[in-house]
């Protein structure tokens, strides 16, 4: 018999057409996983890695000993920033296929990834979010007209035109720019982590990939810097299963949990029910007090299903089942909430529907207020010669002449167009 | 005043910056404990403490990456990448997140992260540990591309980037750190003491980023060059025996083209000398500048003397090396041009 190796190619259990198969999601039971000290030795903690930190069970009842106990009243403002996600998501989507927006990224499905995590943290904590966490923006109460008039590239755009719809930044939130090119932020994260430990600060950083980019050498950088220097960060691996259209399997999830990587470094990992909202706000919160002990960095796995497609130019019923999303053993993490809350006997279905108004109604007049502020294609418009603005700090010489090269250029298309003109102010 | 070489200018720079402002931190492989491996840091891990002069990972990616985290959260941190030739895992860091963080945040944030690096050839370095990659930082809009070519020059431009607020890609001609070379290999080496701008004052003094200077005033000819290549266009002036002005670029990025073109419309005549590779190298750009500026008082076509479109070749480094007798070639070329 003759020697030879064969390449493996990952498979996902099923494509459109075929029945969804998560047998291979491994679940714990609900309370089932221990939670240890946060001064505890990394390696005293491994199997965190691989179980499930799950609070609420599944008739939505919080349990074991991870449950935060929080007060009614912080989950009810829980479910309210994950509902307005949701609904922001949405409204953003239809705009988007009425062609006002030119790109949209829902996070369908993950509300409870960003909203526990945001929660969890402390005002003063710095985020280095992926393009998936609007939920940050929700729960740190960012005006909706901003996060709008962003999308549509507008005069009160945040980024003035410089950048695709939902690469928020927020500095004053302490909310830091989304790049578009993937996983550059987690690296960066720890190195802002390292300076607060330099300047002996308490505040933390924390981050966020996606389980399909945390393929790139940044993954590996950040996870050795922040091993090395015990630097105050979270990092966020948002396992969804899908990055496009490759699978989980693409990125390494085969054969080991993506946690299991934080033992391989030195690093605490943590694989948690990303679709509850307790057990990620748990999990935050200990890799927090952790973190502000100097214990160091932590690693949190949040098992999560893209009930959406990555993004508008996507179509995932051409490489998943288009039902799978029924099937996620994980359920919805919003109305897994609502049911908890309902159970606590502090909520009912007459008052998420009026939430549910309430909210629709906020988004609809954010919308309204949005537009007045021009869109993409209609006015007002930003001045185009911003766009030599903010290269460096103060604009150089030869960006000046060929801001000049532009102005000239306007004003004699301006003063050749038939009136109004194009609505580009030749003065600048 | 006290006679430095580039090295200890450039150490003597931070040092100033370490003193003087207590959010400069410097960070790179070797950096610490041990001083670089060109002993740039030499000393200051012992002066400051090891939480502002960091040894770190083999990682150059990290590296940039953790250094804007912390330009982020209000550091200024200098970053040595141990050699030029290492930067790539570390250029993805640099054009699509240090270089564009302000324009995209529209200036909510920046990072002005210095990034000191040596580079160039002539030390027997091979293909690893030789190459001048400064076109492919110079082509990026939202950085800072310099190139000192003497220990004055180099405190002075690192006290600059230090104290702005952009960030800058800082080139270190390695073959020159120890004093300038004339491009004959075979010559005793020549210290920086011997020379005028090696004599380098102990405190803080800035040379302005952007800025180009004529290290020799000339009438018949105009020499763009900057790095070691201006002590070696010195020595093809003197081959070549014309009345060459030498101009130190210095900054390739922002480019002080007033300075560049007043000087070869005047002379009429001008060759272009870099290190690099010759294709797409910033020698075109130069060239290119020179022509839309200087095309009616040209003399003769520009020409470009560079570094072989080849990797670097450990072997034949000095048939590769753009030496005094290239150089000169061209200078006879442009001067005998109708």
């Amino acid at each position: 018999m003759t020697l030879r190796s064969r390449l493996h190619v990952p498979a996902p259990p099923a494509r459109p057409g075929q029945e969804p198969d998560f047998s291979y999601v491994q679940i714990s039971p609900a309370g089932a996983v221990p939670r240890p000290e946060t001064t505890a030795a990394a390696r005293d903690m491994e199997q965190l890695s691989s179980q499930l930190v799950r609070v609420l069970d599944d008739e939505q009842r919080a349990t074991g000993p991870w449950d935060p106990h929080l007060e009614p009243a912080e989950l009810q403002v829980a479910l309210r920033h994950m509902l307005l996600t949701r609904l922001f998501d949405d409204r953003m989507q239809k705009i988007q296929r009425q062609g006002r927006i030119s790109f949209y990224i829902k996070s369908t499905g993950e509300e409870a990834v960003a909203v526990g995590a945001g929660m969890a943290l402390r005002p003063g904590d710095m985020l280095f979010p992926s393009y998936r966490q609007q939920g940050l923006y929700m729960v740190r109460g960012r005006d909706l007209v901003d996060l709008m008039c962003q999308c549509l590239s507008n005069t009160r755009d945040m980024c003035k035109g410089r950048q695709l719809p939902v690469m928020y930044h927020w500095a004053k939130g302490n909310i830091f720019s989304i790049s578009g090119n993937l996983a550059t932020q987690f690296p960066q994260a720890v190195g802002w982590a390292m300076a607060a430990a330099i300047k002996g600060e308490d505040h933390l950083a924390a981050t966020w990939i996606g389980e399909g980019s945390s393929a790139e050498a940044d993954f590996h950088y950040a996870m050795t810097f922040a091993a090395v220097y015990q630097a105050p960060v979270i990092l966020n691996l948002v396992n969804n299963q899908w990055a496009i259209s490759t699978f989980q399997g693409f990125a390494g999830g085969e054969s080991r949990t993506f946690a299991q990587r934080g033992p391989g470094y030195g690093i605490p990992g943590i694989r948690v029910d990303g679709n509850d909202f307790l057990a990620v706000y748990a999990v935050t919160q200990w890799a927090a007090q952790r973190a502000r002990q100097s214990g160091g960095a932590t690693l949190i796995e949040h098992v999560t299903y893209r009930a959406a497609a990555h993004s508008t130019s996507d179509d995932p019923s051409r490489y998943r089942p288009r039902d799978e999303w029924r099937a996620w053993p994980l359920g919805d993490p919003v109305t897994r909430l609502k049911q908890h809350l309902i159970g606590l006997g502090e909520w009912s279905e007459e008052r998420q529907t009026r939430l549910e108004q309430e909210l629709e109604a906020q988004v609809t007049a954010a919308w309204r207020d949005a537009q007045t502020f021009g869109t993409l294609t209609s006015e007002p418009r930003l001045d185009p010669l911003t766009m030599f603005d903010d290269v460096l700090q103060e604009v150089p010489p030869h960006l000046q002449r060929q801001r000049e090269e532009l102005r000239r250029l306007l004003a004699a298309q301006a003063a050749a167009a038939p009136a109004p003109a194009s609505g580009v102010p030749a003065g600048g | 005043m006290a006679r430095m070489n580039m090295v200890q200018a450039l150490n003597s720079a931070m040092d100033v910056m370490m003193e003087r402002d207590t959010r400069v931190v410097v960070m790179g492989e070797d950096v610490g404990y041990f001083g670089g491996v060109f002993r740039a840091t030499d000393g200051l891990q012992r002066k400051y403490g090891e939480q502002r002069v960091l040894d770190t990972p083999i990682a150059e990616g990290g590296i940039i990456a953790t250094a804007i985290g912390m330009a982020v959260n209000g550091l200024k941190p200098v970053a040595e990448i141990q050699f030029a030739d290492y930067i790539y895992p570390g250029y993805d860091q640099i054009v699509s997140e240090l270089a564009r963080l302000r324009y995209r945040s529209a200036g909510e944030f920046s990072a002005p992260v210095i990034v000191r690096t040596p580079c160039g050839g002539g030390i027997r370095g091979g293909q690893t540990h030789s190459q001048s990659p400064e076109a492919l930082f110079a082509h990026v809009s939202g950085i800072k591309v310099v190139m000192p070519s003497n220990p004055y020059d180099a405190k002075g431009l690192l006290i600059s980037a230090i104290e702005g607020e952009d960030p800058v890609v800082f080139f270190e001609p390695k073959r020159i750190y120890n004093g300038p070379f004339d491009g004959d290999p075979h010559k005793p080496a020549v210290p920086w003491s011997a020379h005028a701008r090696g004599e380098v004052p102990e405190g803080h003094y800035q040379v302005p980023l952007g800025r180009a200077e004529v290290v020799r005033p000339g009438s018949d000819v105009t020499v763009l060059t900057y790095g070691t290549m201006v002590h070696v266009a010195q020595a093809a002036v003197q081959l070549a025996g014309v009345d060459a002005e030498i101009i130190d670029v210095r900054t390739m990025a922002p480019l002080d083209t007033d300075t560049l073109c007043n000087s070869v419309c005047r002379t009429g005549r001008c060759i272009v000398v870099h290190e690099a590779t010759r294709f797409a190298g910033f020698g075109g750009e130069l060239v290119a500048t020179v022509q839309e500026h200087c095309f009616w008082n040209l003399e003769a076509p520009v020409l470009r003397v560079a570094g072989w479109d080849t990797p670097y070749p450990h072997a034949f480094e000095w048939e590769y090396f753009p030496g005094p007798a290239r150089i000169a070639a061209a200078l006879r070329q442009v001067m005998e041009a109708a």
